[in-house]
């Protein structure tokens, strides 16, 4: 597709909404946000309603789904955390802070649309419907990935920066060019949006005219890095522009207007208006991992300040405020959180079983001669041990 | 070099294709560059989840013509332009594998590969790894390489020793007519991701090769597979001449010269340096005695060196000599006007075969 074609797209879309194709393109003025701290709803002037920047209240029905799924994806990220303290896994990068952002990017998709997380995005690849302990192989350091994507729709969790988000274009072009009606959400950092693959992942989709979602989680550092040292630019969101997409910011602990802009951005892709790019603004509650010291590199005072515009506690106050949440249904999503944490403090305490000889199966469809002989090396210094 | 390579014209028609095509059928001489393009033509007809895509190889037919004629007949969406970003090409070819497809990649030149690296290393060497044989990535990463064709810098490396180090990928490189139409075939069959390496030096060769007999006989699988497999390129009996890419050329003629002084050197063409023939390599190396490692890529830490290791592993009894290499010098590529003292010539292994250690 030429350049002038894209620009047409983008006409096309602006046209729906009455306004140029730079305003359609650009941020709406304002961050995305539906809820206040508190719960409350934030007064309609500031809660996107720009022209083509219009965010409509999701069902009640789906906002008591994404908190189910909110407050299970808090407790999966505090168990697995327990669990690393308690010398059950070398390393858990936490999102804690981060579960609304996860739950959103992962629960507005359909069966057979494709997630692309990276190592930060346990809680996104649960909610997209992975085992829980098959989630966990990589780190319980068994296998580098422990569930098989196609059935799941979700690819392993990536750990060099941005390069999966290529691959999600590869699955939405493969997708188109056999009339499938998939969408694909790809998911990054901050820091990760420095990464040449990022910029050539934008621009690929936009070119390609492909229904990719670039969800970046904004949560204020890279490792050490603050994000005033990744990009100059007003704001992530603004970088789509560039590539001749639209881009957003929304709050990232605000779940209503997360899935509300997620849930648009959905249809918006598998209509046919190609990719878009959203940034959550968002945090960081815990070090990058268990390995990291987060206090030489932040004041504890602005970590302090984040407690105060938790996501599970501002969706739990307004669903309080709208009489959803009776004390059975509280209950019950309690429960289920529980049972999830249960498996995993199960699995995890269980001892890993893997076969060393395996270690030669999938390198290649058939096993070359070379890597026969080196198995049968590993199996005989095997049997030698067991005898 | 763009502009020198441009030999034949851009813009040929499916009717020039078809008639190359029956010229081929009719036995003439068909070039190392043709018999790729008809592989991807055929490998095109054969699955239709097979897609090719990379720096201009639409409309131009890509910069050596290989491409050539493959969007007028299979249309835009098997045979596509993208955007110039080599590691964009990678990635999306990844995706693309995921969900279904065969993509087969043009790297435009071979140095220009290495913005992809980090794909190729990362994520098409290791997907069927982690993911325990769940996702396997059935890709061709096309690199028309190495020197003798009087290249500008960073169009003229040997980088098969980076591919070939990291598992996961299985590492062609063809030296004659039939292997270039064969290999590219299996290359495009296999399930697993291979980098298929192109001669340049060889694009304009000629053969007098049936490509429309190879085809059939591909296709009722009646050829003997190449993947793996080493090809005796010229039998011989008293030193073995291990190659593989454009140093078979410069191996036979050495050979050549050699038996014009009484010497008669085997030449072992390895076609698939991952994965490598031991079998074959070092069934020549007993019965001569003697060996030299030829090849284009310097020399240290190189594949070159991975054969001799193998062959002083597996045959030192039958040794006469230690196993010596030819190779490029351990230095980036050189200039054009200097090309010639860096790669290896045939005066250079005939010097080498001196130095086996003949008995009077
Ligand atoms: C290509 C690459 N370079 C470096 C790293 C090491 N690394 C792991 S996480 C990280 C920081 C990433 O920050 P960001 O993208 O903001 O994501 P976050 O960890 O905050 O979720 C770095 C530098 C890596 N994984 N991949």
């Amino acid at each position: 597709m030429s350049a002038e074609a894209t620009s047409d797209r983008m006409s096309e879309v602006s046209k729906k909404f009455g306004i140029s194709p730079e305003d359609y393109m650009l941020p709406a003025r304002h961050m995305i946000n539906l809820l206040n701290p508190d719960g409350s709803l934030r007064p309609e002037s500031e809660q996107g309603t720009e022209p083509g920047h219009e965010y409509p209240l999701p069902s009640p029905a789906r906002l008591m789904e994404a908190y189910a799924a909110l407050v299970t994806g808090r407790r999966v990220n505090d168990q697995n955390s327990a669990l690393v303290r308690q010398g059950r896994m070398a390393v858990y990068p936490s999102s804690h802070g981060q579960e609304a952002c996860q739950i959103a990017a992962a629960l507005c998709l359909e069966e057979n649309d494709w997630l692309f997380p990276t190592y930060r995005d346990t809680v996104a690849v649960l909610t997209k419907g992975v085992a829980p302990m098959e989630v966990m192989t990589s780190f319980r350091g068994e296998w580098h990935c422990g569930y098989d994507p196609k059935a799941y729709k979700c690819a392993p969790m990536s750990t060099p920066l941005t390069t999966q988000l290529l691959h999600a274009v590869g699955v939405a072009h493969a997708a188109k060019l056999r009339g499938e009606n998939t969408v694909v959400v790809a998911m990054c950092g901050d820091g990760a949006t420095s990464e040449g693959d990022f910029h050539e992942a934008l621009n690929f989709a936009a070119v390609f005219n492909l229904p990719v979602i670039f969800f970046v989680q904004n949560n204020k550092y890279a490792i050490s890095v603050p994000l005033s040292h990744q990009s100059a630019a007003p704001s992530l969101a603004h970088k789509a522009v560039g590539y001749g997409m639209a881009g957003e910011r929304v709050d990232g602990n605000d779940l209503m207007a997360l899935m509300a802009i997620m849930t648009r951005a959905v249809r918006m892709a598998r209509e046919g208006n190609g990719p878009l790019l959203i940034e959550a603004h968002t945090y960081r509650m815990q070090a990058h991992t268990n390995a990291d010291d987060d206090k030489r590199y932040r004041e504890d005072s602005e970590v302090q300040a984040w407690i105060a515009k938790d996501p599970v506690t501002r969706m739990k106050a307004y669903l309080d405020d709208a009489g959803l949440l009776t004390d059975q249904v509280v209950a019950k999503i309690a429960e289920d959180a529980e049972a999830v944490a249960k498996t995993l403090r199960d699995g995890m305490n269980q001892d890993a079983n893997t076969d060393p000889r395996e270690l030669f199966e999938h390198v290649y469809s058939t096993k070359s001669t070379q890597l026969a002989e080196q198995q049968a090396m590993l199996a005989d210094e095997l049997d030698r041990e067991e005898a | 070099m763009t502009a020198t390579t441009s030999r034949v014209n851009p813009n040929v028609s499916a009717a020039t294709a078809r008639a190359a095509a029956k010229a081929a059928s009719e036995n003439q001489p068909v070039t190392f560059g043709k018999a790729l393009n008809t592989a991807l033509a055929d490998g095109l007809v054969a699955d239709e989840s097979v897609v090719i895509f990379g720096e201009d190889v639409g409309t131009l037919g890509g910069v050596f013509r290989i491409t050539d004629g493959l969007t007028a007949r299979f249309g835009a969406e098997r045979c596509f332009d993208t955007p110039l970003a080599e590691s964009g090409i990678v990635g999306m070819a990844v995706g693309m594998a995921i969900n279904g497809m065969r993509p087969v990649i043009e790297m435009q030149f071979d140095a220009f590969a290495y913005p992809a690296f980090e794909q190729v290393a990362s994520h098409v060497a290791k997907m069927r790894n982690r993911t325990q044989g769940k996702l396997s990535l059935p890709m061709v990463i096309r690199i028309p390489y190495a020197g003798g064709v009087g290249g500008v810098e960073h169009h003229c490396d040997s980088s098969e020793g980076y591919y070939a180090h990291t598992p996961g990928l299985k590492v062609f490189t063809p030296s004659c007519v039939e292997d270039a139409y064969l290999m590219l075939r299996e290359a495009i069959d296999s399930d697993d991701p291979v980098v298929f390496f192109e001669p340049k030096k060889l694009y304009w060769s000629k053969e007098q090769v049936d490509l429309e007999q190879l085809a059939q006989e591909y296709e009722a699988k009646k050829s003997a597979p190449t993947e793996g497999r080493a090809r005796i390129a010229r039998a011989g009996s008293d030193a073995t001449l291990i190659t593989y890419g454009p140093s078979v050329s410069t191996a036979m003629e050495a050979a050549k010269m050699a038996a014009e002084e009484g010497i008669n050197l085997e030449v072992i063409d390895v076609r698939s340096i991952v994965p490598f023939d031991d079998e074959a390599v070092c069934a020549s190396v007993r019965k001569t005695g003697r060996a030299i490692v030829v090849a284009e890529a310097q020399g240290f830490a190189s594949v070159a060196s991975e054969i001799v290791a193998r062959v002083q592993e597996r045959c030192f009894h039958s040794l006469a000599a230690p196993v010596l290499r030819v190779t490029g010098f351990d230095i980036p590529y050189p200039a054009p006007t200097l090309e010639k003292f860096h790669l290896p010539s045939a005066e250079r292994i005939l010097d080498a075969v001196d130095q086996l250690q003949w008995e009077a």
